[in-house]
């Protein structure tokens, strides 16, 4: 009885250690570095197809980038207008859109060399980790800003990036805020753009 | 209140008629129409905080916007990739020279802003390239320690506190603001010495060059541009459902990073969502 306890136990356990997510250090500078080192290296591994390195990359980002803040964020002030409903899908579809443009633009910065510069904490809710892409033949080096929110300090989430200064979340914002506009701040329209850019 | 925001508007738009008036050949009253442009941009700069987000003609940018992406698609980009396959000597090479030039615009701009130690690197740069780096085809000035950062009166006006004004896309030359287009027509007229040398054909301590000159510069610094940076344009085209405001907000931010020398993202535009 007690070996069968034990033999469920241990199935259980090596269930769950291969299901749960992969921690990162809690320290945002070694949190940003095991993440892009992990990301690089699944980018990088020729025995996984293409299929395979976006599920693994998705993964990551799920489970550190804070989607669902970046959301709202990048929603704007009107996200205290719209109805709950209406909100819940857009949450569903910007994770969806986050997600593939994030494995897009990822793939083609996988292959250079990436270097963790400094980290200044802003707030007590905000750190910033300075970093580099070395400069390659198709590109100079590139500085990127890691805005990682630390409100709980055992579990950091990634909020933003700066890419040479230009903040990626900020550009969404005001991308979708631009479509909003036109639309007579109609949610709807923007729900529409995101569920053609999903299924293209 | 509104009629006081219309003679506002109102101005902004005399002040883009003045600019394109002084823009073209009247040399003798350029001054003038100078001097008011400046007093109106400074007038459309504080008649709203934030104006940089405003349009000024969203419709007409919009189609400017359109027509610019096929220049690119025909011309800009093909011309970049093949320029891309060019030997990496070549495309540095030539990314050093058309920097070197502009160079000469970032030195009175330094001036302008009382950064004298940038003035100093620029001119040290400038000097070191021209002469040891061969007409500025090699960069020694970079491994001697000198920085280059790039200045010109747009930025100048910005760090004085000059608001952008509205935005607008000008055909081939891409995304502006009022206060950037009217700083570029300054820098060409007065501040650039290789504008002055080539496009308006002023001699300078015996140089001289033509029209055709700067053109070519010019050329040459957007395929240099555009190569470096084709990766990063596939990328937003692929990536943008709204591609135009992509390129507005990554414009504005690009420029507010290069005035107040810092990146475009603050806490307090995070700070409203953790409440």
């Amino acid at each position: 009885m007690i070996k069968k306890f034990f033999f469920i136990i241990s199935i259980f356990l090596l269930l769950f250690n291969s299901l749960s997510a992969v921690t990162y250090n809690s320290e945002p500078k070694i949190f940003v570095e095991e993440l892009v080192q992990d990301a690089t290296k699944t980018l990088s591994d020729k025995s996984l197809t293409i299929d395979q390195k976006n599920e693994i990359i998705e993964k990551i980002a799920t489970e550190n980038v804070d989607i669902k803040a970046l959301g709202l964020y990048t929603l704007g002030s009107i996200r205290k207008k719209i109805d709950p409903n209406t909100l819940e899908k857009y949450q569903n579809l910007f994770e969806k859109y986050f997600l593939k443009t994030l494995t897009s633009r990822l793939s083609e910065y996988s292959s250079q060399k990436f270097e963790i510069i400094d980290s200044e904490q802003k707030s007590a809710t905000y750190t910033i980790v300075k970093s580099k892409i070395a400069e390659s033949i198709k590109s100079p080096e590139i500085k990127v800003d890691w805005r990682v929110y630390t409100k709980d300090p055992q579990k950091p989430l990634i909020r933003d990036l700066i890419v040479e200064g230009l903040s990626l979340a900020r550009t969404q914002k005001e991308e979708f805020s631009s479509i909003l506009i036109s639309n007579n701040n109609d949610v709807n329209e923007l729900l529409k753009k995101l569920e053609e850019f999903i299924n293209k | 209140m509104i009629k006081s925001l219309k003679i506002k508007y109102d101005l902004c738009a005399l002040s883009k008629l003045i600019l394109y008036i002084a823009n073209m050949n009247f040399k003798k009253i350029q001054i003038i129409f100078y001097a008011i442009l400046i007093n109106l941009t400074l007038i459309c700069g504080a008649s709203a905080e934030s104006q940089t987000e405003k349009e000024c003609f969203e419709k007409i940018s919009r189609g400017i916007f359109k027509f610019n992406q096929g220049f690119d698609n025909v011309i800009l980009e093909p011309v970049a990739k093949v320029y891309n396959r060019l030997p990496e000597p070549i495309r540095n090479g030539t990314g050093n020279f058309t920097s070197n030039i502009a160079t000469l615009l970032s030195i009175p701009n330094h001036l302008l802003q009382g950064e004298m130690r940038l003035a100093g690197h620029a001119t040290g740069s400038f000097l070191v390239n021209s002469t040891i780096g061969i007409f500025g085809l090699a960069n020694p000035a970079a491994a001697m320690g000198l920085e280059n950062q790039k200045e010109d009166l747009g930025q100048t006006l910005g760090t004085y506190g000059v608001d952008g004004g509205c935005y607008f896309v000008l055909p081939i030359l891409g995304p502006t603001t009022v206060r950037d287009t009217f700083g570029m027509v300054i820098d060409n007229n007065f501040l650039d010495p290789f504008a002055r040398v080539t496009w308006h054909e002023k001699e300078i301590k015996s140089m001289s060059g033509t029209k055709l000159d700067y053109v070519g510069v010019k050329a040459a610094t957007a395929v240099d541009f555009r190569g470096e940076n084709m990766t990063n344009f596939e990328s937003l085209e692929k990536n943008s459902i709204d591609i135009y405001a992509a390129t507005k907000s990554l414009y504005l931010q690009n420029r507010d990073s290069k005035i107040t020398n810092s990146s475009s993202s603050s806490d307090e535009d995070w700070g409203e969502l953790d409440k």
